[in-house]
């Protein structure tokens, strides 16, 4: 809820203490949602904080700045678009080389996301992820072709899973409900 | 509302423009998208006027910040298997719990992939064993461990899309 302070620092604009934490949750909130479109977007997310507009401005730059923002922007609905086919191509790697494998792997321009993650046997022997999207399917595949062949890694058991159905498709919604 | 015929046609050299040019870098300044509109030639206005009806048409999910999933909170890759007949059924019981995004269905025995987000690790658990005990069927818990690549944009493949 907004204290009587927060409320102040919004009608004066004075920037002069720092926002609360909770005043930052709150715009954290906020911002997962999206930004309004409208002339001053900043502003109107303040008055919606408890904030003043310079200290929204100022609490994106440090986040954008500590990676907790990796990218501010249209965030695009690929599927919406066309872009039908999304793979995920998951690897089993020996430990000792997966770090270097996921690497080489990210720095193809087709490989959006790489992650390792832990395997569960015996049901997932699978310990490297990474996506490949692409308008058609033989496109993807050819892609994944191409990048076995160039870095070599023909002799490493890996699965394509290709997506046949997104139920959803949005952002990561991580304040507490109601803290916005 | 998801998987709708592609739209790309409908979109003009502005709207692509606009998605090429700013999937990343947005200016945080008092007016974005007035400084958007002088770098794209156009108007403030006209700018407002694409990202509402791009949101609209359901292109964009949003405009704004893309965190960092491992200091944003707490989130892991999940997936279950479960009997293709009842997936979408399944698939709407995962929707319908607290903290889920990108749910998929895909080609294997784990037929459906999502996300689960919440505050914190506990808060994340605790989401999880809900959702399993709902479920009835064992949930793979696949956090990450390390990122090599944490950059969710890529260049739209308008040729290709228009060849497809």
């Amino acid at each position: 809820m907004k204290t009587t302070d927060d409320l102040e620092f919004a009608a004066t604009g004075a920037a002069r203490h720092a926002p609360s934490a909770e005043a930052e949750r709150r715009l954290r909130g906020l911002l997962e949602q999206g930004l309004p479109l409208v002339p001053r977007p900043w502003r109107t997310l303040a008055e919606q904080a408890g904030m003043a507009e310079d200290q929204v401005m100022a609490c994106v730059h440090r986040w954008q700045a500590d990676g907790m923002i990796k990218r501010l922007g249209l965030v695009v609905k690929h599927r919406r678009l066309g872009i039908q086919a999304n793979a995920m191509v998951v690897w089993n790697v020996p430990d000792e080389r997966v770090a270097e494998v996921g690497r080489r792997l990210a720095h193809e321009t087709a490989v959006t996301l790489c992650y390792r993650r832990p395997r569960r046997l015996p049901d997932w022997p699978y310990n490297l992820f990474c996506m490949i999207h692409g308008a058609r399917r033989e496109r993807v595949e050819a892609e994944l072709a191409a990048i076995v062949e160039r870095l070599g890694l023909g002799d490493l058991e890996h699965r394509v899973l290709f997506s046949t159905h997104a139920y959803r498709q949005c952002g990561g919604r991580y304040v507490r409900e109601g803290a916005a | 509302m998801h998987c709708q015929a592609p739209i790309h046609q409908a979109l003009d050299a502005l709207d692509r423009r606009l998605i090429d040019s700013y999937q990343r870098g947005l200016p945080v300044c008092n007016r974005p998208f007035h400084t958007v509109a002088e770098r794209l030639g156009t108007s403030e206005a006209e700018v407002i006027s694409r990202l509402e009806r791009l949101q609209e048409m359901g292109v964009l999910s949003r405009v704004g910040p893309v965190f960092d999933h491992a200091r944003a909170g707490a989130s892991l890759l999940a997936a279950v298997a479960v009997p293709e007949a009842e997936r979408d059924a399944f698939a709407e019981l995962i929707n319908a719990a607290p903290g889920v995004n990108h749910n998929y269905a895909r080609e294997h025995d784990f037929n459906l992939w999502f996300v689960m987000t919440a505050p914190d690790e506990p808060e994340l658990e605790a989401r999880l064993d809900a959702l399993e005990a709902r479920l009835g069927v064992p949930i793979l818990r696949l956090p990450m461990l390390e990122g090599y690549h944490i950059d969710l944009s890529f260049p739209i493949p308008w040729a290709e899309l228009e060849r497809a």
